[in-house]
């Protein structure tokens, strides 16, 4: 039986871990702008890419 | 990527900057075509630096430039002192400003100025908060001055819009945050009591449960504490307030059942008689605060609280001693020269000194033509400066003017605060006396038949007839419609706007920038074809005068090329120009000047008539243009509510106002921004409720003092004054629409009322007969608060789309 109450309190634990990471999350403003982040993320390749393609692109011109 | 062609069979040429539709195709760079030559600039720069991918994440992206009044002067950023109250942090090789950036609206944007290091050196880094739309930059001031990259933003397009005041919004915030944390708690407590409660709701028995049961119900209990005492503070404190003030909101029975559902549970637990309702009263709360939280939910973006303060500028050149400098507008005092360039606001009421002068009152008194001064004339605060430089003498103190004294009245100083008008705060009423006297029934029939059941009953009744479901009906519905008209480019500052505009039954417009268009772009051209050579050689002559008429041609030409060549120039007034460009001879004035032969005609004020090499080409309508599709809506308005207008212009439109739009008799010409709020006051003492309409400074006090406020703009970025609501200009005619829906979500509330209150009833019942378990309260009242939600929020979406709410 003290098994049980055991994994109550494990479980318990791991729950208040997560209440405490969500309260972090939500004082340090991670809710505050829900669209850029994820537009962010796709920036970077992007750029990438097209610097290569436009230098080609560029390269073609010359020729 | 498709080009679309110049010769434009009746398809559209669009901007590639910032989409809008081209008038002509004289401006060209790279084989792209751009409506004026602020898109092309800022295309140009772009290109420069190879930020191309701008146009390649987001089709048109810029924000255009045609509107955008340039030249903002921002030499107040170089005083030190201002500087400090900007920036955030500031050491010497690193700054640190966050900035409002009204025309952030797409992704290109974002990735633009996120990039903006590669655009100008010294720029350490950009953070773009897209729902705010601000963005927190970090540059090097050893490289670049904060001046330098305010300027910057403005000619990429963005201009930031700063206010001294910028720091107060941030209690809103903090606000915001502790209902997320709240929620997040509640949510929390729910799960896990809800857990621990399943062996009670499936009945298990044996020989360890008793020592089980009393883990778990310790458990619970020590679960509760979070939500009674930090979770449900705000519904102790709203009860508290205003049953202080003699009345019964919603939060009362809402206080009432969360305390009983606590102390019961807490009685049952610490006996050892039960294990109490502690789920129910943590899925109450979780529910409640997720309505709260939707509630709360506003538009970032956007700012309903503006006063003529961020209006007007910031700091403005005070002549001191022969010698130009910058002063806030607090230190302005009486008899203070000051210069105002182009396109400047002026900032207090003044005596002019320069010899003449055509200042733009449009914003502050709605009238819609420029104004001609002369030297000596009393200009007011609020207008603007179209033209030259002038330079005038400060009469009175900035908070002192004709215009900025509109905000000493009362009505700016109350907080509107009408709670108790709310639907469901007046249902609350009688809700609570219902409740509380069928508690009162039961307990005393109970008396009778079994005396210890007597306080079961009693906190049972009181228990299940907590409003949740109640209380999520308006939110929800609201909530919803708030977003059916976001969508639609209406915003509304919270969603107790939806159940009001209900009530409505006048409603009062104002003229000039409401049912008119503001500006004079898209100027009308009626005659023979000119072509850009021509074109060029009228522009170049109306630049020459500063008759408010050859403005106005001036900016709708704004799109033709430069021309050199005035060879002579006489200008006559009251009649035209006569001028010759290039070995060609232009007069442009009125109609008799210009010989169109057309006489016969009235000649309707706003007209100019051009002809060349005496040929007589055509004219510029110059005069009001009307929004289109509201005579339809005003058709439609009219037999449903008072409509009525009140304009601060003259009564030269008079005409065209009472043919087509509204009864003579309701129309208010000449009126001043005082006039239009004694107006709605003198309607609601009427009993009228009012819906204000309106755009400019001058509306300022009506839309306050209004039952509803809509501010009308033609770009939600600009400037609008406080207000309840603000609506994008192009959808004003979908206002009936508008207004129908909110009838109907109105009636969606109400039938969630009464789902709810079946569900209460039920739930009642049963308490009364004393059969309430804790599982039969566990499965109510989370069902009664999930069918709400889920009831409204389809209907409302699902009637959007079916009476086409989408389609403008």
């Amino acid at each position: 039986m003290i098994i049980i109450v055991l994994l109550i309190f494990i479980s318990l634990g791991l729950a208040v871990f997560f209440l405490i990471t969500y309260i972090w999350a939500v004082k340090s403003g991670q809710y505050e702008d829900t669209y850029s982040p994820g537009i962010r993320i796709l920036f970077d390749d992007q750029l990438k890419n097209e610097e290569k393609g436009d230098s080609d692109e560029k390269k073609n011109i010359k020729e | 990527m498709i080009e679309i062609s110049g010769s434009g069979i009746g398809q559209a040429l669009r901007c590639y900057h910032c989409g809008e539709e081209c008038d002509n195709n004289l401006i060209k760079s790279d084989s792209k075509h751009f409506c004026c030559h602020g898109c092309k600039t800022v295309y140009g720069i772009l290109n420069e630096s190879g930020l191309t991918q701008y146009y390649q994440l987001e089709k048109n992206p810029g924000p255009s430039q045609k509107e955008k009044p340039k030249g903002t002067n921002f030499d107040f950023l170089d005083n030190p002192a201002i500087q400090q109250s900007l920036l955030s942090f500031s050491s010497e090789n690193f700054q640190n400003i966050s900035l409002k950036l009204p025309a952030i609206h797409c992704s290109s944007c974002i990735w633009l100025l996120e990039n903006l290091h590669l655009l100008k050196q010294g720029i350490l880094d950009v953070k773009v908060n897209f729902s705010k739309k601000e963005a927190l930059i970090s540059f090097n001031p050893g490289l670049l001055s904060l001046k330098e990259v305010v300027l910057l933003l403005e000619r990429i397009g963005y201009p930031p819009e700063i206010n001294l005041q910028a720091g107060n919004g941030k209690g809103k915030n903090t606000e915001g945050k502790s209902l997320a944390v709240k929620m997040g708690v509640a949510g929390f407590c729910f799960g896990n009591i809800m857990l621990l409660s399943f062996p009670e709701y499936l009945g298990f028995t044996g020989e360890f449960t008793t020592e089980l049961k009393f883990v778990f119900s310790y458990l619970s209990l020590l679960l509760a504490f979070p939500i009674v005492f930090y979770c449900s503070r705000d519904y102790y404190l709203s009860a508290f307030k205003s049953l202080k003030s003699g009345f019964v909101n919603i939060d009362v029975p809402i206080t009432l059942g969360i305390v009983v559902l606590f102390l019961r549970s807490a009685y049952e637990i610490v006996s050892g008689t039960g294990i109490g309702y502690l789920d129910s009263l943590a899925g109450l709360l979780f529910f409640l605060l997720i309505g709260k939280w939707l509630q709360a939910k506003t538009y970032d973006g956007l700012s309903f609280e503006r006063d003529y303060k961020s209006y007007f500028p910031i700091s403005v050149t005070k002549i001191k001693d022969g010698k130009p400098t910058h002063v806030t507008l607090k230190e302005i005092g009486t008899g203070d020269r000051l210069h105002i360039r182009n396109n400047e606001i002026i900032p207090s009421d003044a005596k002019l000194l320069s010899n003449e002068a055509v200042i733009d009152y449009s914003f502050v008194n709605g009238e819609a033509t420029p104004v001609s001064c002369a030297k000596g004339d009393h200009i007011f605060a609020g207008g603007r400066e179209v033209g030259k430089g002038i330079e005038i003498e400060v009469i009175k103190k900035v908070s002192q003017s004709y215009l900025t004294q509109l905000w000493n009245n009362e009505v700016f100083k109350k907080t509107r605060e009408n709670f108790k008008s709310l639907l469901i705060n007046r249902i609350s009423q009688y809700f609570t006396i219902i409740v509380l006297f069928i508690a009162l029934v039961a307990a005393v029939s109970w008396y009778f038949i079994d005396v210890s059941q007597v306080w079961m009953v009693f906190t049972a009744v009181l228990i299940v007839a907590c409003p949740c479901a109640l209380v999520l009906s308006s939110p929800f519905t609201n909530g919803n419609v708030m977003q059916v008209f976001g969508r639609m480019a209406f915003y509304l500052k919270n969603s107790d706007i939806v159940e009001k505009l209900n009530e409505i039954d006048t409603i009062v417009f104002d003229k000039t920038g409401t049912i008119t268009h503001n500006d004079n772009h898209g100027l009308e051209y009626v005659g023979k074809g000119l072509d850009s050579d021509q074109l060029a050689r009228i522009k170049c002559v109306v630049g020459n005068s500063m008759h408010p008429l050859s403005l106005a041609v001036y900016n709708g030409l704004v799109s033709a090329p430069d021309k050199a060549g005035l060879e002579e120039y006489t200008e006559i007034p009251g009649r035209g120009i006569c001028a010759k460009v290039g070995g060609h001879e232009i007069r442009v004035g009125s109609a008799e000047f210009t010989g169109s032969g057309s006489q016969s005609t009235k000649q309707p004020f706003g007209q100019v008539h051009v002809m060349m090499d005496d040929v007589y080409f055509g004219y510029f309508n110059v005069g009001t243009r009307y929004r289109k599709g509201l005579k339809t809506l005003f058709k439609v308005l009219k037999d449903r509510y008072a409509v009525m207008l009140l304009s601060g212009d003259s009564e030269r439109d008079l005409e065209t106002v009472t043919a087509d739009y509204i009864n003579k008799n309701n129309v208010h010409f000449n009126q001043s921004p005082q006039d239009k709020l004694d107006f709605i006051k003198q309607l609601q003492a009427e009993g009228k409720k009012v819906l204000m309409i309106g755009d400019g400074l001058n509306d300022a006090g009506a839309l306050r003092q209004s039952d509803i406020g809509i501010a009308v703009t033609d770009d939600v970025a600009n400037f609008t004054p406080a207000s309840d609501a603000i609506l994008l200009g192009s959808n004003l005619k979908m206002l009936d629409r508008f207004l129908t829906f909110g009838k109907f979500a109105n009636k969606i509330v109400i039938a969630s009322f009464i789902l709810s209150f079946s569900y209460n009833l039920v739930g009642i019942g049963l308490a009364v007969m004393g059969f309430l378990e804790p599982i039969a309260a566990a499965i109510l009242m989370p069902l009664s608060s999930i069918s709400v939600v889920l009831f409204t929020t389809m209907t409302i979406q699902f009637a959007a789309k079916k009476r086409k709410m989408f389609e403008p």
